[in-house]
């Protein structure tokens, strides 16, 4: 059922223990994306540092379990990752929401594939489409938006 | 034609939500359209139709007789002084933007004030805030109480020599709170303070015989009156209607136009620039007639009795919290639900083809007030029943159980 799709233990489980939760330690990026239609906000915290690594990485925000869910499971799978890795994940993942194609990189382990796969049950619900990308454009902001 | 069958009016009843039968409750967002409406629409165009108010052959007689004995329609619901009275607009935002900008245009000026609550509708507010800036005035805001109510005294405090208009809506769109409005109007005529009221909620649940108010504007949304889409209607006092300019310039609207001047028609042409939605207009008189038939005050009797039996039974629900308490409450019920969000809620209801509206409704004024960033919200219209409060209580418990609750 559909339902049972977008709602998977794996989602309700991020949504309810988000993981990462506040500012990272000396985070150098950050940018934030908020949503009229519904109220959902989000934050990202990014420690990106000379070398592109992403050693720290979190979020703040509130808003429904896909967007909350979505928020937590990026910073659980990016954080360590270089940064085109990153763009890559986040280039496979819109892509898998805009075009129903499961992602299947060989980077990724078995567990994190089977993480990131969940939220692609949100295809069948195209009003929340935004829930579950919001924090993935947010990344994207940070990422090019430097603090000084 | 009875309440307890009008369901079957309404076409949109016969199809199926995700297999389940359809339980609309988001009425308060848009009503859904009895066949009445929709058959005259496609009538109108079928045999009627042709610009109104301009050419002179037989079809545009037609037309325009039609268009203008639907503003007789509204003038007598309303019970309106004068026919002139009555201003069609594209929706009650329009309507309410026209007065903004109309009045504060020629009323408002640096420092004077601008009365509003914390309860209104982003349409209420927004148009205010542009005059606001335009003019250098500022707006008043009286706060709402613990049981999601404006009370007359907080607004009594907040008015003073320099408030020249009071802008108030009918019913709130959140906690449902029925605003005083006979009472709001009294008080500002001791001033002479002129009163806007938003009746966008207002209208299609109360009985209006706007002399009896004697407000001087009122905004109508016809698409939440079971009229169509598109449409929105303007009451304003014929003494304002002499005194305001125009709101936008344009074929129709004008008496006559040279190289140096222009000068402008009556009202309420005057105010109904550019070609108006005519066969929504001619339509909306077919849902006068559905709402004549059955009764205004039946159809409040009914929604009363599906209010309070909705309200009684998700207070009965632990995992459910009801945002207001208001002494007089219209039609609609706006919860939140401990560990879910009212987003999530939407999308689990409507597996089981249960209607409803989450988020902040336009009213992020008062969402910020609450501390509450968005509520779920159900709305009753003439067409719900209690077997729909049952379907909705179930499908809430639903919600429980998808999240593990």
């Amino acid at each position: 059922m559909e339902l049972k799709e977008l709602y998977q233990e794996i989602i309700l489980d991020h949504a309810k223990n988000p993981r990462n939760k506040g500012k990272c330690v000396n985070y150098n990026h950050d940018a934030k994306a908020h949503n009229p239609l519904c109220g959902d906000k989000v934050h990202i915290y990014l420690n990106l540092d000379d070398d592109k690594n992403i050693k720290g990485l979190s979020f703040e925000g509130e808003g429904c379990a896909i967007s909350l869910a979505s928020a937590s499971i990026l910073t659980d799978l990016l954080k360590g990752k270089d940064l085109s890795f990153t763009k890559k994940v986040t280039d496979d993942f819109l892509n898998m929401l805009k075009t129903k194609s499961k992602i299947t990189l060989n980077s990724l382990s078995e567990d994190q594939i089977t993480t990131i796969n969940s939220l692609s049950g949100v295809q069948e619900f195209p009003m929340r489409i935004k829930c579950a990308t919001m924090a993935w454009h947010t990344l994207l902001s940070a990422i090019e938006k430097k603090n000084t | 034609m009875k309440i307890k069958n009008i369901k079957s009016e309404f076409p949109i009843f016969k199809q199926k939500i995700n297999g389940k039968p359809l339980v609309y409750l988001d009425s308060a967002n848009s009503s859904q359209k009895p066949k009445a409406v929709i058959n005259r629409m496609s009538n109108f165009y079928e045999t009627e139709f042709s610009n109104v108010g301009r050419s002179v052959h037989s079809l545009a007689v037609k037309a325009t007789n039609r268009f203008e004995e639907s503003r007789d329609k509204v003038q007598k619901y309303l019970n309106a002084k004068h026919r002139e009275e009555i201003i069609f607009t594209k929706s009650a935002t329009e309507s309410i933007n026209l007065i903004a900008s109309s009045f504060g245009e020629k009323f408002i000026k640096a420092g004077d004030e601008i009365l509003t609550t914390e309860l209104e509708h982003h349409s209420n507010y927004v148009p205010w805030h542009f005059i606001r800036q335009k003019k250098g005035a500022k707006i008043k805001f009286a706060p709402v109480n613990d049981r999601g109510e404006v009370e007359i005294d907080e607004i009594k405090k907040l008015i003073n020599s320099k408030t020249k208009i009071i802008a108030i809506t009918h019913i709130s769109n959140v906690t449902g709170a029925i605003m005083p409005i006979k009472k709001i109007v009294d008080l500002a005529k001791e001033k002479n303070i002129p009163v806007l009221v938003d009746g966008t909620q207002g209208a299609p649940h109360l009985k209006i015989d706007i002399q009896e108010l004697d407000c001087d504007f009122y905004a109508i949304s016809c698409h939440k009156m079971y009229g169509p889409n598109g449409l929105g209607i303007l009451y304003a006092k014929k003494k304002w209607l002499e005194e305001l300019p125009p709101y936008q310039g344009g074929g129709g609207m004008i008496s006559e136009v040279l190289k140096d001047k222009v000068s402008f028609a009556d009202s309420p042409t005057k105010f109904e620039a550019g070609t108006l939605q005519t066969a929504e207009v001619v339509a909306f008189s077919e849902a006068i007639n559905f709402i004549e038939k059955l009764g205004i005050k039946n159809i409040q009797n009914h929604e009363n009795e599906i209010l309070e039996y909705g309200i009684e039974k998700l207070k009965k629900n632990n995992s459910v919290n009801i945002i207001g308490d208001p002494k007089e409450r219209g039609s609609v019920m706006s919860f939140t639900m401990k560990g879910i969000h009212p987003h999530d809620i939407a999308t689990i209801l409507d597996e089981d083809g249960v209607a409803i509206r989450a988020g902040h409704h336009c009213c992020q004024i008062l969402h910020d007030k609450i501390g509450i960033p968005a509520t779920a919200r159900a709305s009753i219209g003439v067409y719900n029943s209690k077997e729909d409060i049952d379907i909705l209580c179930n499908a809430i418990n639903n919600c429980k159980k998808v999240f593990n609750i």
